[in-house]
């Protein structure tokens, strides 16, 4: 039943979810296989796993983050040391740079497909848009390890003072999650160059990156507003 | 040997309880005011507890005994009230159960903790250290002098830090070993820790309290019977926490007097 | 472009021809869920010897133990363990047990094996992270480990670490050193195992199903597992940040739990301003959680085994995992409950007692539904049935004792004792461990193809049953006389008379941890040399029983998935042919029973 491994996977018509295989009565047991024994209304329909599972791995990296953030809120109202400092200013830069790959993710995202479908096999370089992508992806990295060294030469280190110490484990925390955001995009870019890259595979990744995006305009908020 | 496991639960279940009903191991007297409440509390939730434990390891025992496999060829039975029976059943009885025994609870909890302490109650302060705990009275001032946390030393048996030199206020605090108090006194207890947590436990005066680095708390409780308890530490503080713990002197208030005189003298 | 139907997408792999490939880095479920159950069987058997040091040193304090001194000559010089020794072992025990027991077993382990041939489905739909999810976990076990043999030894803190104890460093004591980063890495890296697992769990439950396979058509155990794995992808993903903080907060001078002007050894610390109650936010955040996620996987086992030797299903299928979901959402909202006179807020203390007493009714309800289907039904007593009837039992001593803990009232005067400890062990230590005894007994036959002995099945029961009650009973009457627990030796006057009973439960434990050799035994004897099993030894409806042999072919069904039919426990229909129909049987069944 799988599509073997070196053709586009085929266009299929997404069936229905079939009302029959529903709750019928409390475990009642009345066979769910019609009369007629025509299985294909029974045939469920079921999200590919990959787009399931990007949900729950973004579930449980909010749910970190969650923690930090009510960390970072505990610690700031319990004591009387917090200092404020201003946030390095490269850090807008690099909310741009991210932003901008996620723009460049639909973007690619969408030749992809068209590629993968076979549609329009004339498509230039797929993975153009996705190389923009992984290097957009890239610099912004590049950029927090500049706004870290800025906030070094203040004499702000990890250990400084709590407000400097969030500052770092925060941006820490989502530099390493893009750094495996970016891991996922050059699986892609891989995938897709020997023609094996699935759209489900092409999905979850991208919405894997455009979280990255909204966890990290979130943080910046909040590292604003706190620290 | 479905009948052999039904009669062991049963057994099981008794012996259990046997103990408890006869108070065996139980808790000390209570010597507090504010105990009582805490005790029948006890007391009611043992005999709910008490009661669902043996009825439903009776239930399951009788019903291991009654429908084992002898009973090929003959039907499956449905409990009567069917799944929805039970779950009325647990939401009506356990929910009210509960719900009585929380805010009975609630009522002995904010006895306690929801009550400021009364004006004229007798200030001690207790500070938690590895491992040890020492108590400081404010002295004929009433006050009680500030504590410099980089003057504490053990060796100097300078436990609070305090600097009698240029504190007027520390000039009369007495600092002891050993917890004294009046009968029939309300005490107001200032507890802090010197280092990392403790807790400050006296069964017979029904209080328990953690010390939490950082953070000054404090309880108030009045003892109503004279005698020597002990006060343990149970938050796990390091190696030496087994024998974390100090004695708590209950006198009269004349004993008490003279006491804290002596021990004002040794200063 | 579109995907296929959800059952064609696992990421196919063929057969592994290497022994590397086959054995160590498999990518197939069944043998990632031995190597799991291989990893719970070593480390609860570290687990139970550290208990049995630790027993006899209640007993008999100043006694020299023969031999201990070769384990640790700082922690007992002369063959006399040390305070710091015992409190050490102490921590090894409890985060060993918790983590690398509780955990794997029930849910990783069996949970790995069985879930994806329970809905029907080849494998995982993540293969390679599943793999990467036990040798992470494996991973986290020796870093463990390691803290035996380094510097002053593994930290002394508790498996709760509370800080600042946990986060000042080795100036609080023996173990607090490296010790704590050792314990926070193992524990750090647990989390991330069991995130990976929770993630195949989960995809898997939702979208590799069979046809006909339904969500409520799924057996009770796939739901535990399901259930258990939400739970954890929120739990462990709170526990993970708060361990690096504490590993911070101990190598690179950070102060999230330490706050200002502590004095240790005279010496003024350096840390400001951090909260200690935080960590036990944090902690316990994921605390509460992390028991249930030790005792829903039991549940959903024992229901399995139970419904299969009573020859009828449970009374209400969907109760019980509403009630099972209950049980998981509630578990947020009760976890204060470990921290009532902790110097919270006394409000909060109320807050959390509501909750707390609360979940008592979802509890309820699965007991009762439980001894509501006995009721009527057509029990077989075999190994695995009297563990599943054993952990009931297990699981109402346990419970009782909530209704104490529950109330802030009461926790004064049992917070801190052995009538908590009394409680979790009854919970956890017994009745979690029965339901993986049960599962052991149940499972065997498929996952290896022979019948564990029987006779040596029941006979460990007895001796575990009784013992265990012999065990852990008194505990709870130590503690209500205020029987102070984590203490190495009892000290205070009052405790003296406490000793007596210790010792008695010193000998209870020696003689109880002696007969778990008797299912080691078994185990290992029957793995080679048991009697064949029968494709369905115990003539049991759901999809693991209708595999083409035992074990299962490399991709479970043998080339083609099954079509299920039926609900998961069609025991003792009326009209049909046989006392029981497969849930992959075609054949029509007439008449429902009356269900609630």
């Amino acid at each position: 039943m799988a599509t073997t491994v070196h053709e586009p996977p085929r266009i299929e018509e997404i069936r229905n979810p079939s009302r029959l295989t529903s709750d019928s009565g409390n475990g009642g047991w009345r066979n769910l296989i019609p009369a007629d024994g025509d299985l294909r209304a029974v045939q469920d329909y079921a999200p590919p796993p990959a787009s399931t599972g990007i949900w729950v791995a973004l579930a449980a990296i909010s749910m970190s983050f969650a923690a930090l953030t009510s960390a970072l809120v505990v610690r700031k109202g319990g004591a009387m040391d917090w200092r404020h400092f201003t946030l390095p200013s490269i850090l807008y830069l690099n909310t741009l740079v991210l932003l901008a790959s996620s723009v460049t993710l639909e973007i690619s995202r969408r030749r992809v497909a068209t590629f993968m479908g076979g549609l329009k096999s004339e498509v230039a370089s797929p993975a153009r848009w996705l190389y923009l992508t992984l290097s957009l992806g890239l610099l912004f990295v590049a950029g927090q390890y500049v706004a870290w060294r800025q906030l070094s030469t203040q004499g702000l280190y990890l250990s400084t003072n709590p407000a400097s110490s969030f500052f770092y484990v925060f941006t820490a925390a989502h530099a390493l999650h893009v750094l495996g955001g970016l891991g996922g995009l050059v699986r892609v870019v891989h995938k897709l160059n020997q023609l094996v890259l699935r759209r489900s595979t092409l999905d979850a990744t991208s919405r894997y990156w455009h979280f990255m995006d909204v966890l990290w305009v979130y943080l910046l908020l909040l590292l604003w507003l706190k620290l | 040997m479905a009948k052999l496991v039904a009669i062991t639960i049963i057994v099981i279940a008794i012996a259990s309880a046997i103990p408890i009903l006869r108070h065996t191991w139980w808790m000390a007297p209570d010597i507090s005011t504010h105990g009582a409440p805490i005790d029948e509390q006890m007391s009611e939730t043992m005999a709910e507890a008490g009661l669902s434990f043996l009825a439903s390891q009776i239930l399951l025992a009788i019903f291991i005994w009654k429908f084992s496999q002898s009973r090929a060829g003959e039907k499956i039975k449905s409990f009567p009230g069917g799944a929805k029976g039970l779950v009325i059943a647990a939401f009506l009885l356990v929910g009210t159960e509960v719900l009585a025994l929380g805010a009975f609870g609630a009522k002995a909890w904010a006895n306690m903790y929801f009550t400021p302490p009364a004006p004229n109650a007798m200030p001690v302060q207790v500070q938690a250290g590895q491992f040890a705990f020492y108590f400081r009275y404010p002295g004929p001032d009433g006050k009680f002098g500030p504590i410099h946390p980089d003057l504490i030393s053990e060796s100097n048996q300078n436990f609070y830090g305090l600097d009698t030199d240029h504190d007027p206020d520390s000039k009369d605090d007495i600092v002891t070993a050993e917890m004294g108090i009046p009968v029939n006194r309300e005490i107001h207890l200032l507890m802090h820790s010197k280092d990392v947590g403790h807790s400050f436990f006296v069964p017979e005066l029904r209080v328990h309290q953690d010390f939490v680095p950082g953070l000054d708390l404090s309880l108030h409780f009045t003892a109503t019977k004279v005698g020597r308890y002990e006060i343990v530490c149970t938050q796990l503080c390091g190696l030496g926490h087994y024998n974390m713990k100090a004695y708590l002197s209950v006198m009269s208030q004349e004993d008490f007097d003279k006491w804290l005189k002596q021990q004002a003298a040794l200063q | 472009m579109h995907d296929m139907p959800a059952h064609a997408h696992v990421a196919h792999h063929a057969p592994p021809t290497s022994f590397i490939r086959k054995y160590i880095f498999s990518l197939d479920h069944k043998v990632i869920g031995k190597q799991y159950y291989g990893l719970a069987f070593v480390a609860v058997l570290v687990g139970m010897f550290l208990s049995w040091l630790m027993r006899i040193h209640l007993g008999w304090t100043n006694a020299a133990i023969p031999g201990l001194h070769f384990l640790s000559s700082n922690g007992a010089p002369g063959n006399i363990m040390t305070p710091e020794y015992y409190l050490q072992l102490m921590t090894m025990h409890a985060t060993i047990m918790v983590f690398f027991v509780l955990t794997t077993a029930p849910f990783a382990a069996f949970g790995n094996y069985f879930l994806p041939i329970q809905v029907g489905a080849e494998d995982m739909p993540f293969p390679r992270f599943n793999m990467m999810s036990f040798w992470i976990t494996f991973a986290g076990f020796l870093a463990l480990v390691a803290s035996f043999f380094v510097g002053d030894g593994p930290t002394l803190g508790g498996w709760t670490q509370y800080a600042p104890l946990s986060a000042v460093g080795s100036v609080a004591g023996p173990g607090e050193g490296m010790g704590v980063v050792l314990w926070a890495t193992s524990i750090a890296l647990f989390c991330v195992g069991q995130l990976l697992g929770s993630l195949n769990f989960i995809t898997t439950t939702l979208d590799m199903r069979t046809k006909g396979m339904s969500l409520w058509r799924l057996p009770l155990s796939t739901w535990s597992w399901f259930i258990t794995s939400c739970m954890g992808l929120t739990a462990f993903a709170v526990l993970m940040p708060a361990c690096i903080l504490l590993i911070l907060d101990h190598v690179a001078g950070t102060s999230f739990f330490v706050p200002s002007n502590l004095v240790i050894n005279d010496q003024l610390q350096p840390h400001s301003g951090g909260s200690t109650l935080l960590w036990q936010h944090l902690f316990w955040f994921f605390g509460h959680p992390e028991v249930y996620i030790a005792i829903v996987p039991g549940m959903g086992i024992v229901s399995h085994v139970l419904i299969a030797n009573m020859r009828r299903p449970m009374l209400s299928h969907r109760t019980l995992i509403y009630s099972f979901g209950a049980l998981a959402v509630l578990s947020y909202m009760v976890y204060g409950h470990h921290m009532f006179v902790s110097g919270m807020n006394p409000v909060s203390s109320l807050a959390f007692s509501f909750p707390t007493l609360i979940i008592t009714i979802p509890s309820t309800i699965i007991v009762l539904i439980w001894l509501g289907s006995l009721y009527g039904a057509k029990l077989r007593i075999n190994a695995a049935s009297l563990f599943a009837l054993g952990f009931i039992s297990m699981f109402i001593s346990g419970g009782v004792s909530g209704f104490f803990l529950a109330q802030p009232s009461l926790d004064i005067m049992l917070h801190a004792t052995y009538f908590v400890v009394g409680h979790f062990h009854m919970v956890m230590g017994v009745a979690a461990m029965f339901g993986i005894f049960a599962g052991t007994h149940f499972w065997f036959p498929k996952m290896f193809g022979r019948m564990m002995n029987e006779t040596l099945g029941k006979l460990h029961f007895w001796l575990t049953f009784v013992g265990t009650y012999c065990i852990f009973m008194p505990f709870h009457y130590l503690g209500m006389a205020g029987n102070v627990r984590r203490y190495q030796a009892f000290a205070p006057d009052f405790m003296q008379r406490f000793i007596p009973v210790h010792k008695f439960m010193t000998v209870a434990a020696l003689l109880t941890g002696a007969s778990q050799l008797i299912f080691v035994y078994n185990l290992i004897h029957s793995r080679f040399w048991g009697k064949p099993a029968p494709e369905n030894p115990w003539e049991a409806t759901s999809l693991e029983w209708s595999t083409p042999s035992s074990p299962p072919p490399f991709d479970n069904f043998g080339g083609e998935l099954p079509v299920v039919y039926h609900d998961p426990y069609q025991y003792g229909v009326e009209g049909s042919t046989g006392d029981y129909v497969m849930q992959t049987s075609p054949e029509r069944i007439q008449t429902a029973h009356d269900e609630a």
